[in-house]
């Protein structure tokens, strides 16, 4: 441990599924001690909070509740589901700095119970959608997903069987996964019947809509010296972005995954060929197809012969989402946080039955927005 | 039309408006770079110039991709019907609606109009 080097010491979700007895807010006051335990650390000791969608100054409404006063440093980046992988990497500049020793990052939500999902984006004059996109009935984010599938599949010849690796393993890691929403057996002929939502995305393409979410805690390895579970060491961190208009995507079978990813690969000195185990944000199916490729795990265009045969369910050899992601598992809106937990247990060895083998490099990587945004983190024990 | 500028949020947009009343295309044009941008801007995004003028364009396209969408979204839409990334052949891209035929990704398609009752024509798109 160097003392600039900074440590994942806490990960642990919130009740999930369907939430009908706590609040958004309970249920990351019940998930911040959990992670505090594993860090050894208390909720006294925290002094950065990096809190979004969690109502209007989320950092200050969640500090009061959680009796975090006066914290030194507090962030609410706006980028979307994967917002806090960017947290973790700004909590990392931060405790780096010495502008806080202990950060919290955390969220919420009860999308499912309280029915708060739409498929119509909330308007707002700021910008040009309700000129140029809402006329047309698109779904968002539905419809930029679906066109980004129907692209893929006109330039590089992807299949609708390649497609489909996604959500089997997706169901098969879940099967491991006493957590996981969807349990049952899955099979090809379900996926390619299920119902049509935007083609030629179906039903078993596109991500549940459950509660749930997650507190993970970020500290210095001073700090990380107390944890009662192995420190999970951030070995490199990148963020990046690029459109809001689907109008205005510049190439939509690509993402900033480009840039996020060379950040952190380049920060941890470290390349593709070196992680064990990948977490990639799947709002639907072509999300982590995408990300294999920007990532550099295989060349554009390649991913789906590279999924090919079973790669990414269990006992393959590319591990993917590992919990049974967005499609099987949980996505409370922001998944960004499921990610994250998952990646930290799976490079602590601890996550059981869906365990990927020898797991020395796991990298977990979010999306967020309108095909926005990206944010990608390279973990390791010591 | 200041009701019009007023409907949207960005006064910029005001003479795409008032031009599709006339049933025509009109996208932001930089004198300097010859850069075509779609939506406008104050600035050329290519050359950082000021000297930007308004052309009008024939609105003829490729479709780049498309979805055909079965979800319902809100009472004023039926499905299934087609949304639809086109790019014009002056380069900029334009989400719409491609309507009267079939259009596949890579196929040709021009501009059409639909009536609307509360605001200015709306430019949707049809196979060539």
């Amino acid at each position: 441990m160097s003392k600039t080097d900074v440590y994942i010491v806490g990960a642990a979700e919130t009740p999930l599924g369907e939430v009908y007895d706590h609040s958004a807010y309970s249920m990351v006051a019940l998930a911040a001690h959990e992670a505090l335990d594993e860090a050894g650390l208390s909720i006294r000791d925290v002094d950065g909070l990096f809190i979004n969608y969690m109502g209007e100054e989320g950092t200050v409404q969640l500090g009061e509740y959680l009796g975090v006063y006066e914290p030194r440093y507090v962030d609410s980046t706006d980028v979307g589901g994967g917002t806090f992988l960017t947290f973790a990497h700004h909590a990392m500049l931060a405790i780096q700095e010495g502008r806080c020793e202990v950060a919290l990052i955390g969220y919420a939500s009860r999308q499912r119970s309280l029915r708060l999902r739409s498929a119509q984006w909330k308007q707002s004059v700021l910008n040009n959608m309700e000129q140029f996109e809402t006329p047309y009935g698109i779904p968002v984010p539905i419809g930029h997903f679906a066109m980004a599938t129907a692209r893929h599949m006109y330039q590089f010849g992807t299949t609708r069987e390649q497609l489909a690796e996604i959500p089997l393993a997706a169901r098969k890691w879940a099967q491991l996964n006493p957590k996981a929403w969807h349990r049952d057996p899955l099979t090809l002929d379900d996926v390619m019947n299920s119902r049509m939502i935007a083609d030629p995305m179906r039903r078993h393409d596109c991500c549940l809509i459950t509660d749930g979410g997650g507190v993970v805690i970020v500290t210095g390895a001073d700090r990380a010296r107390d944890a009662r579970k192995k420190p999970v060491r951030v070995l490199g961190a990148g963020e990046s972005q690029r459109t809001w208009h689907i109008s205005q995507i510049p190439d939509i079978v690509e993402t900033p995954a480009v840039e996020s990813g060379r950040d952190a690969f380049g920060m941890a000195g470290v390349a593709p060929a070196d992680v064990d185990v990948l977490q990639a944000y799947d709002a639907f199916t072509i999300t982590p197809l995408l990300a294999i490729e920007d990532l550099g795990f295989c060349e554009k265009g390649e991913v789906g012969a590279f999924v090919q045969g079973g790669r990414t369910a269990p006992g393959g050899d590319f591990p993917l989402n590992t919990s049974g992601g967005g499609l099987s598992y949980c996505h409370p809106g922001a998944l960004g946080m499921l990610v994250l937990i998952e990646a930290v247990r799976q490079a602590r060895g601890e996550a059981g039955a869906r365990q990927a083998p020898d797991v020395e490099i796991a990298v977990a990587h979010g999306i967020g927005g309108l095909m926005s945004s990206a944010a990608t983190l390279i973990l390791a024990c010591d | 039309m200041t009701e019009t500028k007023q409907q949207y949020g960005d006064p910029m947009t005001y003479p795409i408006w008032e031009a599709a009343a006339r049933y025509e295309l009109l996208i932001q044009h930089c004198k300097v770079c010859g850069h075509y941008q779609f939506y406008p801007r104050p600035f050329c995004l290519n050359c950082d110039s000021d000297q930007l003028e308004w052309k009008r364009v024939s609105g003829d396209a490729t479709v780049y991709s498309k979805t055909t969408v079965h979800l319902k979204i809100a009472p004023e839409f039926d499905p299934p019907y087609v949304v639809a990334l086109v790019e014009l052949d002056e380069g900029p891209r334009m989400l719409c609606n491609i309507e009267g035929g079939a259009a596949e990704i890579g196929d040709r398609v021009k501009l059409a109009w639909r009536e609307r009752e509360d605001a200015p024509p709306l430019p949707i798109w049809m196979p060539a």
